[in-house]
């Protein structure tokens, strides 16, 4: 390739267990804009991070060269010196700092230890007018939306002199316009000859605006498409993105689909602090007895809020829709209500949202249930112990006793605490996000082995997952969401990955 | 399981709750020897017992809020407000004993109810609410008292803290009721304590070897039993100690047996996790800063009685006592974590502490210095003993 500014060879970054990459190549081209690609966790951002220093050399093997020279980075500022900055995709400004002292901040200009105010804001604005932002460099960034405070972040890697911009998931918290404003700014800086490295899961997106891209799978770079390639297609991306082996097993099931229990319709919410973004969009999904139903979508999607939003409420403003178990109404505005309805949520961080860590496997199966083994206020103690036991030997919990302190139980194990408690609750609906993450493959199939079992005792099952292959082996149907929108619904026999992921890419008037 | 693991577990794996039980038996034993027995006197026992039950009264209430992540700094000025209203109500207005009391105790409720809803329904830390409470009880103090002391109060209010029952089952140079209470005690403890290992081993999980079980609760009867045989030979029943036993237990019972007092262990222990589990985060907060006001009222109230009259300055930094015998007594600082016993030993500790200087003379300022010291290394030990656990799992 002609005048590569980049090229890292044979990257190999390992956590403990688990290798995150395996093996990545990957050449950019002085002035393009290259697109990275792949599924969640297949390494596209552990990879930006071995470039921009976070992980320092030595703790990867492999080699990384940079305009010319070996990059050794140990700390973002070593890199940064060199001209390669990175915009994480949770923006790292200071909201009560002014637009100016963001852009400098770190990096103040200075006299003698003092701020030299008009410079610093003559600077600013400079930078400000480069990136087409309309605002005053001492507006505090907190009074800025999102797509602002986005361009804020590319002014500030432009008063470090950057040559290599690296922007993860750039356009996920935006809205059209925002993001269009965006792309049209990253064209702007290829014009004046700085390279872009775009991590976006919006393939119209990167068909629209990038140059080359290389599609990362498993830890591995798989390929590297030229886009102004006629046979570089969407389709042709999405193949490269999910194209492996079923390499996990799922236990078989022969399901028995019941009466619809579950049923949700105009589910509309708006985020929680930016009520102009409607975070689910009219949503609508039934699941009946016995129905293991999956939603897959994107990161950023909505699912998780989807679900916290119809479970009492606990995501997101201005909820609108119904909800109806066994074809009546009920009312879902607190936890509790929720709970009484028949609902239960097994989050997606079991850690912040469903143990008690530093309390035993007894305190936390009985946590959302307390008021069954109770008799005017006094918990049974017998009782629970006896409860905490049933769900032990049931969930199959390695434990040496269900005094046991949760903090310490692995994570498979912790999770089998969370859906005991739950079960305990004796809910009809179970709403599962992402039931087996972080949990190595052993632990995982004991998970689906008992969501099955869930399913044949005739509850209905929501699961919630990032993992396709996942969906499709334990679901009986499948709902795509994009973009706050139920963009689709296939049965198992028609689902695959390949039509999944066209739903999940799907843009709002895209009718692809 | 052989006593030799279990006295084992108890120095190392259990040292966060054993430690402070063996500290306090440490603390007791040094000032014995330093005061040459003094300490241990009848007289002086009883007298640790009238001097410093508000303390611990204050410490139970004090325990659920640590617990579920807050702190209250108000109660000492609550202390001098509910003392207050009751020196008004029964020395001024010459209403019987018992308005008084139930009129104290209703204040520092209600006090509560105003604290409490700031910080669970408007949501402002509780440090604020009750730093603000701290200055607004004690202008409301001065207020009321129109700046001056009120004193003295009728003998029958006086008996709340001071009195004593005495005689009531006869007495041959010991008091033969305050030995019967000292026996149900110790039956009480021991058959509970039976019947805790009895589940315990029914579900397969640890529980003390037999030995190390008697040994441990033959000297724990035996301390009981001395201390009310001393107790009795002195001046009898303290009717505080009769209010404040009650209270302890019921207390602990409120902490270890209900639903309210898991759900306040979970909000402390997991704020997220609790609130999507259906706890109603607002409900229980609002009623643990109603309980902390009706206990300093019941504080307000003893030490009322005790100091015989009200002072516009009464209570000053009785909150800091409390704060302090909770920590000292193994609660965390981050919340989710502490025990009613383990705030009465710190209670009894900074007690200990203060009554066992005062025997020996030692200045105040001394004693302020060691009482801070204390309280610093009891967290310090607390994080401490975290780490090491953490590294350890």
């Amino acid at each position: 390739m002609e005048n590569t500014i980049l090229r890292m060879q044979d990257i190999i970054k390992t956590f403990p267990g688990v290798k995150a990459l395996d093996g990545v190549n990957l050449s950019v081209a002085a002035g393009e804009i290259h697109a990275i690609c792949g599924e969640n966790g297949a390494g596209k951002s552990t990879l930006m991070k071995v470039l921009s220093g976070v992980y320092p050399h030595g703790s990867y093997s492999g080699s990384i060269h940079f305009d010319g020279v070996e990059l050794k980075a140990s700390t973002i500022k070593d890199s940064e010196a060199l001209g390669i900055v990175i915009i994480h995709q949770e923006l790292a400004l200071v909201p009560h700092l002014s637009v100016a002292e963001n852009i400098f901040l770190g990096n103040e200009t200075q006299h003698a230890g003092f701020i030299d105010w008009n410079s610093t804001n003559q600077r600013a604005a400079a930078l400000l007018e480069r990136v087409g932002l309309a605002e005053h460099p001492a507006t505090p960034v907190g009074q800025l939306g999102v797509g602002k405070q986005q361009l804020v972040e590319i002014a500030k890697a432009l008063s470090k002199n950057v040559k290599l911009l690296i922007l993860d998931e750039p356009t996920a918290a935006l809205n059209d316009a925002d993001s269009e404003h965006l792309l049209d700014l990253l064209r702007d800086l290829r014009r004046q000859g700085i390279t872009s490295i775009i991590i976006s899961h919006k393939l119209g997106e990167i068909e629209e605006i990038a140059d080359t891209t290389t599609i990362i799978r498993d830890g591995q770079s798989v390929e590297t498409l030229d886009m102004s390639d006629p046979f570089t297609t969407q389709d042709r991306i999405i193949r490269a993105m999910v194209g492996r082996e079923l390499s996990v097993r799922y236990p078989p099931r022969e399901p028995d689909i019941g009466s619809v229990v579950f049923e949700v319709r105009d589910w509309s919410v708006r985020h929680p602090t930016q009520p102009d973004r409607l975070v689910v969009d009219g949503a609508a999904l039934d699941v009946r007895a016995g129905e293991i139903v999956g939603i897959a979508g994107l990161m950023g999607a909505g699912r998780t809020e989807l679900a916290m939003s119809i479970f009492g409420h606990s995501y997101g403003r201005d909820i609108s829709g119904t909800v109806q178990m066994d074809g009546r109404p009920v009312d879902t505005s607190s936890v509790r209500k929720a709970i009484k309805a028949g609902i239960a949520y097994v989050s997606e961080d079991r850690k912040k949202f469903g143990l008690n860590l530093i309390e035993d496997i007894r305190t936390n199966t009985t946590a959302a249930g307390l008021q069954k083994i109770s008799t005017g206020g006094f918990v049974n103690g017998p009782k629970e112990i006896q409860i905490a036991e049933f769900y032990r030997r049931s969930m199959r919990i390695k434990a040496p006793s269900v005094l046991a302190k949760t903090g310490n139980l692995s994570g498979g194990n912790q999770q089998k605490v969370v859906l005991g408690k739950w079960l305990h609750t004796a809910p009809e609906l179970l709403i599962l996000d992402e039931p087996t993450r972080g949990i190595d493959v052993g632990a995982k199939y004991e998970i689906y082995t008992i969501i099955n079992e869930l399913a044949d005792a005739g509850k209905a099952v929501l699961v919630i997952s990032s993992e396709l292959p996942e969906l499709l082996g334990i679901c009986d149907r499948i709902y795509t969401l994009a973009y706050g929108r139920i963009t689709g619904q296939l049965p198992r026999a028609e689902a695959t990955q390949e039509r999944l992921m066209e739903l999940m890419t799907l843009e709002k008037d895209n009718t692809r | 399981m052989t006593i030799a693991s279990d006295v084992k577990d108890i120095f190392t794996k259990n040292l966060r709750t054993s430690g402070i039980y063996i500290a306090f038996v440490l603390i007791v034993v040094l000032f014995t020897v330093l005061t040459k027995g003094l300490l241990l006197s009848p007289i002086n026992i009883t007298n640790i017992v009238l001097q410093y039950s508000y303390v611990l009264v204050l410490a139970l209430g004090m325990i659920m809020v640590i617990v579920a992540g807050h702190i209250d700094l108000s109660v000492g000025s609550l202390v001098a407000l509910t003392g207050a209203v009751s020196a008004v109500l029964v020395i001024q207005g010459g209403a019987p004993w018992w308005v008084g009391m139930l009129a104290g105790i209703a204040v520092g409720a209600l006090c509560g109810v105003w604290q409490g809803f700031w910080v669970a329904y408007v949501g402002i830390p509780a440090f604020i609410v009750t730093l603000a409470g701290m200055l607004l009880f004690r202008g409301l103090t001065y207020e009321v008292l129109n700046n001056v002391s009120l004193s003295p109060f009728p003998g029958e209010y006086q008996r709340i803290a001071g009195g004593f029952l005495n005689g009531l089952l006869g007495g041959y140079g010991y008091d033969t009721f305050t030995l019967v209470i000292g026996v149900i005690a110790v039956v009480g403890l021991v058959v509970s304590a039976w019947r805790t290992r009895q589940g315990q081993l029914k579900f397969g999980q640890h529980a003390d070897s037999l030995a190390l079980f008697i040994i441990k609760y033959a000297l724990a009867a035996a301390v009981i039993l001395w201390f009310f045989w001393q107790i009795a030979i002195s001046r009898g029943m303290p009717i505080v100690l009769m209010i404040l036993g009650v209270l302890i237990i019921a207390y602990h019972v409120l902490t270890t047996r209900t639903v309210f007092g898991r759900h306040v262990y979970a909000i402390g222990g997991n704020l997220s996790a609790a609130r999507l589990s259906g706890v109603n985060v607002k409900k229980i907060n609002f009623w643990i800063f109603v309980n902390m006001g009706m206990l300093a009222g019941i504080a307000g109230v003893v030490f009322s009685s005790r100091s015989n009259g009200a002072q516009p300055g009464a209570g000053n930094m009785f909150e800091l006592d409390a704060i302090a015998a909770c920590f000292i007594g193994g609660a965390s600082t981050t919340g989710g974590v502490g025990r009613v016993t383990g705030a009465i030993v710190g209670g009894l500790v900074m007690a200990v502490l203060s009554n066992g200087m005062q025997l020996m003379g030692v200045g105040a300022s001394t004693q302020q210095l060691v009482k801070g010291m204390v309280l610093l290394i009891a967290v310090a030990f607390d994080i401490y003993n975290k780490r090491r656990v953490g590294a350890a799992s």
